[in-house]
């Protein structure tokens, strides 16, 4: 392995499949936790992890907004980072889809294009890897709450994420989910689009949380933490009566820390 | 048309203060998506249809010369006339030409979105000539002196009230002065007033969904039958169609059809279909006596030779924009040209530049839903990134955009510095948003706060922060 990395596990890690996490920039500035949570499932699943320190972007800012050259930059050194895994394992539909974009980037390069399919076909989604990889087929969480699921648009389309999650969640203790209308259209995210067009963006997301309120449910789960902070932001604003936290941590059983935007709880407090 | 694209944003802001285009839009939302649904579910080869369309699509576009000539031939053969027009002018000055060759004075047309491209109802008009839309839709923006707004349904955007208040205004003028509320006594009374027009039309001019190469035939399809009346009642039939219409053989054109039908409205076909071919010829009781062909290039050359040549599969179904929520959130109109949605924010600036429609390919989520549901699988997403690709190479975005990317290169290429400086940002932004978990407005940072939502504040460590801690923690 050529990149400086972590490994967790123990003496065994010979026998397990390596995989990368490739944590993303989103949780790992805003939510740590969705990161331990990939570990655990993924732990979990008998996979021994590692997680390369020289990881950083996917590099889809650039790539979105027109910026091949710096986005091949970025990929490149993602490239050498994760090219030596057994599989390479993202805890988002969008930035997972990004890295199996690499090849494309590389079209006068035959080289690395070659580098970047050779990595790109090892390449997941860290809820379609545990289903549809590892065969899991159930989690060993509780969670006693109604909950309702967005389908982040790049896992739902370009990697085909939609019953995974459900299933695993229906094996979540106590866990009882209310199907969203229009779950799968898109919550105005967009990246750079939420900023770029910021009036439009927030119709979209008030259209989300506004078809959220109407099943009821406490909670709302995604796989995409780009789409979470949009929706978490807009029902903040509304006041908050929603939790949302990213799927992986109720699987992972370790929803039990605030959601994404809520109130910190007093130090020492329950 | 004058394009009005690089005042999208201002546009698409008003239009999501227009309560009653808000109205209009809602009532619109899901109803097309439920019922291209529902089609497609009823038909199990849907899929295999929509390849072979795309097969279907880019052989022509292949060999389009061959096919062109094909087709010019057949319609020469058949009796009619071709014409072909490489810019919007030319196509402009043909069928003016045409018109006033004929002697007419009153023209009548069936919807034609090549027609609204090339602005051919302005250049009549200045002409001299009545020109009257018999497309429902098209007849109601024409009295309301608007664009198309879609390119199904050009009137998606007005109301009930809206449209009755334009018919009470327009036809007291043949004495029909009772304000109307129902939907069934307007259409009775706009066709009672294009009955009028339809008789007296000297020349007809249509759109084309397809042209047939084998046979010189031109296909349009309709709901209302006025496809038909113009094609066949006025003496001259002018059809107006962009390069790309023609497809090989009859064949080809009816697969087409069954994916355009269901795509579009969701049924399964059209109320009517119409092929017409040629002129009247001895012995037939009724059609045109002169039959003429304008065929549009309009940019389309320049299409076919790059990376964009995908776009010329499109069937102008519509399917993209009723599935966009961009589009559903502010309409056609603010995209500022003919062509709205996914569709025209891909043939918009490749038609009038970038410059003036840089927006609209900025304008999108990348959410993938149109390129799902387009039935010749035009890859819309990859086409509108490579616009976007196109206007950071000729430095037309926006200057800090620019060097904001460039810092987050640089940034995200050294890895410890991005550790140590995301690490700041996690602990600072944590610090300052205290107990409260989220912000409500923060300096520099405002344009995430016009979209009405706070920002959720982060957890405070960084994974690699954490992650490093626990790696040293088991030694
Ligand atoms: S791009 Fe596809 S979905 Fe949109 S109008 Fe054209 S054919 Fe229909």
């Amino acid at each position: 392995m050529n990149a400086p990395g972590a490994a967790s596990g123990g003496a065994d890690a010979g026998t397990r499949p390596r995989v990368g996490l490739f944590v993303t920039c989103l949780a790992n500035i805003y939510r740590p936790n969705v990161g331990l949570a990939a570990v655990t499932l993924l732990e979990q699943a008998g996979c021994h992890v590692e997680v390369p320190m020289t990881q950083t972007c996917c590099g889809q800012p650039s790539y979105n907004n027109g910026d091949l050259d710096g986005a091949a930059k970025t990929a490149r050194q993602t490239i050498e980072a994760f090219e030596d895994f057994d599989y390479v394992v993202a805890p988002s539909g969008s930035c997972g889809g990004m890295l199996r974009d690499f090849p494309r980037l590389f079209a006068s390069e035959p080289g690395w294009q070659q580098r970047a399919r050779a990595m790109t076909d090892k390449t997941y989604e860290l809820i379609s890897f545990l289903t549809d990889v590892r065969d899991v087929t159930s989690v060993d969480a509780a969670y006693p709450h109604r909950v309702t699921y967005h389908d982040s648009c790049h896992g739902l389309r370009a990697l085909g994420i939609k019953e995974q999650p459900r299933r695993l969640l229906a094996t979540v203790r106590g866990l009882e989910l209310a199907e969203l209308a229009d779950s799968e259209i898109c919550c105005g995210f967009g990246g750079t689009f939420c900023v770029k067009y910021p009036e439009i963006s927030g119709r979209m997301v008030a259209d989300k949380a506004a078809a959220i309120n109407a099943t009821e449910a406490g909670v709302l789960l995604g796989g995409d933490l780009g789409c979470l902070l949009n929706i978490a932001g807009r029902l903040g604003r509304e006041g908050g009566r929603v939790r949302v936290y990213h799927v992986a941590e109720v699987l992972a059983g370790m929803a039990d820390v605030p959601g994404l935007g809520d109130p910190r709880r007093p130090k020492g407090g329950a | 048309m004058e394009p009005l694209s690089h005042a999208f944003k201002e546009r698409s802001i008003w239009a999501l203060q227009d309560e009653t285009l808000q109205v209009a839009l809602n009532r619109a939302k899901d109803g097309f998506a439920v019922k291209r649904a529902t089609a497609v579910d009823r038909l199990p080869e849907f899929e295999a249809l929509r390849d072979r369309a795309v097969a279907i699509k880019d052989h022509t576009l292949e060999n389009l010369d061959h096919y062109l000539e094909r087709y010019a031939d057949a319609v020469e053969r058949s009796g009619g006339k071709v014409h072909w027009a490489s810019s919007a002018e030319d196509a402009r000055r043909i069928v003016v030409d045409i018109c006033r060759a004929s002697g007419a004075r009153m023209i009548t047309k069936g919807k034609s979105m090549v027609g609204e491209e090339v602005g051919v109802n302005g250049a009549l008009e200045e002409a001299g000539f009545e020109v009257v839309e018999t497309d429902l839709g098209e007849y109601i923006i024409q009295l309301a002196h608007e664009p198309p707004s879609h390119i199904i349904v050009p009137a998606v955007h007005k109301t009930r009230g809206q449209i009755a208040e334009l018919f009470h205004q327009n036809h007291e003028k043949y004495g029909l002065t009772r304000k109307l509320a129902e939907v069934p006594e307007m259409v009775n009374e706009a066709r009672q007033v294009l009955r009028g027009k339809y008789l007296a039309a000297d020349v007809g001019i249509t759109g084309a969904n397809f042209l047939i190469a084998e046979s010189g035939t031109s296909v349009i399809v309709t709901n209302e039958g006025n496809g038909d009346l113009t094609c066949s009642l006025p003496k001259v039939h002018i059809v107006t169609a962009g390069i790309e219409k023609v497809v090989p053989t009859v064949e080809d054109a009816s697969t087409l059809l069954r994916l355009l039908g269901r795509s579009a409205t969701g049924q399964d076909m059209t109320t009517y279909t119409t092929f017409t071919t040629g002129p009247k010829r001895p012995g037939d009781t009724d059609g045109p006596e002169e039959y003429h062909v304008v065929l549009i290039d309009n940019g389309r050359t320049t299409m076919l030779g790059d990376q964009f040549r995908e776009m010329l599969r499109c069937i102008r179904c519509g399917a993209c924009m009723n599935h966009c929520p961009v589009y559903g959130a502010i309409g056609g109109h603010a995209y500022g040209w003919v062509y709205p949605g996914p569709m025209g924010s891909v043939l918009t600036p490749l038609a009038v530049g970038l410059k003036e429609a840089g927006n609209l390919p900025n304008a999108c989520t990348l959410n993938g839903h149109c390129a799902e549901v387009c039935p010749v699988r035009i890859p819309l997403p990859d086409l509108l990134r490579t616009l976007r690709h196109r206007e950071y190479q000729l430095r037309l975005g926006l200057k800090p955009m620019r060097w904001g990317l460039a810092a987050w290169v640089w940034f995200t290429t050294h890895p410890r510095i991005y550790r140590l400086g995301t690490r700041v940002q996690a602990r600072m932004l944590a610090l300052l948003a205290g107990r409260k978990g989220r912000f409500r407005r923060m300096p520099l940072a405002g344009s995430w706060f016009r979209g009405g939502r706070d920002l959720p504040a982060p957890q405070g460590e960084t994974f690699m922060a954490v992650w490093q801690r626990r790696q040293r923690g088991q030694g």
